[in-house]
């Protein structure tokens, strides 16, 4: 069986100029910490960033856009990073603002073979702008398409040796989505144990997903002002 | 003594909820309404980052790093609590298995539109779940001060972009508790030393006024 450990090194190896980049996380729980860290000293630029939000300046993604890294976000919010909306108006930076519950379903069609599905969320907002409506039942609907990515980093506590993660309480968020929506899945893991020691039961990710994986630090909790 | 009107407001909101509802709080007011629950009524708290029943505020030094709620703020689980990805969690409120959410308002017109996520040339913040939130959930309603800077926010049509159309079924403020139905607003209660005068003064919206109209403490 492959060895899917690697280097936090190796794997940012893998992530080239102008690539299509999901990130897991909401705000600061559940991101994978250390491969942010190594991606933000990186000098890699252009990437869309597809993340529910862009975190605060100085945590998680944040940092990538601070430092100027991105070319385009999609995502949900981005009212904690100032230095998001500073780029977008100053016409820096491409924006698309996704409806979380959208955004979360998109990337699980992406994941899922589905091209796309009709949602009642954004109906005479600017978000129905472009798209095509549908009447079902006498409600009006939105078609919303899938997306998906280059590349994919997840975290998760605990993985064993196949790549099977486990994922707790409120870090899972839109990690277990991301793993089926990329061409490549690299997942940070605080542990990885042999293959038997994870109850079945308590993977949220089948290894069968996850190309890669490092071993990064612990989940510290982030204080924020 | 004056009261709080933010603390009048949620002790109203709370009476709108009944015992075993699942309910999806939004931040500021609406997350002072699960403090303000009368005792015999308990609710089921979801948050959509992936929880059903979670808690309040961790206590300081008792956080846990795996756990905030929509606010981003560390919280706890209560006992039955769920933990899903955001799919799922979206897919509980998308599909019209939250009872009540309440949230907040820039504006509110005469239709139930609402308008809370966006004001041209301000901050870029962006939706969040709103716009899911207010699609999906059984019951709408909106906690609020009446006005800002003196200027009304029920209105006859929103003049900010729009979180939904239709979709506001109550409106909480301070000064008022106002029905959203198809012939328009209807100023059901009264808040703490409000005439119905003071509240047609302070809304731009026309209001229906039935002949007798509650009050609220």
């Amino acid at each position: 069986m492959k060895n899917k450990e690697i280097s936090v090194e190796q794997a940012i190896s893998m992530i080239h100029d102008g690539m299509r980049l999901m990130v897991g996380g909401f705000t600061w729980v559940g991101y994978p910490h250390d491969l942010l860290e190594a991606l933000s000293s990186s000098g890699i630029k252009d990437l869309t960033l597809i993340s529910n939000d862009t975190c605060s300046m100085t945590v998680s993604v944040g940092k990538l856009v601070v430092n100027r890294q991105l070319k385009k976000v999609i995502a949900s919010h981005v009212g904690r990073n100032p230095e998001t909306g500073r780029q977008v108006n100053a016409g820096e930076l491409e924006l698309e603002m996704v409806p979380q519950g959208t955004f979360a379903e998109r990337i699980r069609c992406g994941g899922a073979g589905i091209a796309g599905f009709y949602t009642p969320t954004g109906i005479g907002t600017v978000i129905e702008e472009g798209k095509e409506k549908r009447v079902f039942d006498g409600k009006e609907y939105l078609l919303e398409r899938a997306l998906r990515a280059d590349v994919a980093l997840v975290k998760a506590n605990r993985a064993d040796k196949l790549g099977n993660l486990e994922m707790v309480k409120t870090s899972k968020n839109f990690n277990p989505l991301m793993a089926s929506a990329a061409d490549l899945v690299i997942a940070e893991v605080e542990e990885i144990v042999e293959v038997g020691e994870l109850p079945p039961e308590c993977i949220s990710v089948p290894g069968i997903l996850v190309d890669y994986m490092v071993k990064g630090a612990k989940t510290c909790c982030v204080i924020q002002k | 003594m004056l009261r709080d009107p933010k603390v009048v407001i949620a002790e109203r909101a709370a009476l709108e909820l009944k015992d075993g509802d699942c309910v999806n709080l939004g931040i500021g007011i609406p997350t002072m309404v699960a403090d303000a629950l009368p005792e015999d009524v308990e609710v089921i708290l979801q948050s959509e980052n992936g929880c059903v029943g979670i808690g309040g505020t961790a206590a300081p030094g008792e956080e846990d790093p795996y756990l905030i709620n929509a606010g981003s703020i560390y919280a706890v689980e209560v006992p039955g609590a769920f933990y899903c990805d955001s799919a799922t969690s979206f897919a509980l409120i998308r599909g019209g298995h939250i009872d009540c959410t309440i949230l907040g308002a820039m504006q509110v017109d005469e239709k139930g539109n609402l308008a809370n996520w966006q004001v041209p040339g301000g901050k870029i913040a962006g939706m969040g779940g709103a716009m899911d939130l207010v699609a999906g959930a059984k019951r709408v309603i909106v906690t609020m001060i009446h006005t800002t800077k003196g200027k009304p926010k029920i209105m006859h049509k929103c003049t900010l972009p729009l979180t939904a159309v239709g979709v506001v079924d109550l409106i909480i403020t301070e000064m008022a508790v106002i029905k959203v139905t198809p012939e328009g607003l209807v100023l059901k209660e009264l808040g703490p030393g409000v005439t119905v005068e003071d509240v047609v003064a302070a809304t731009e919206a026309n209001l229906i006024i039935p002949a007798e109209v509650g009050h609220f403490e």
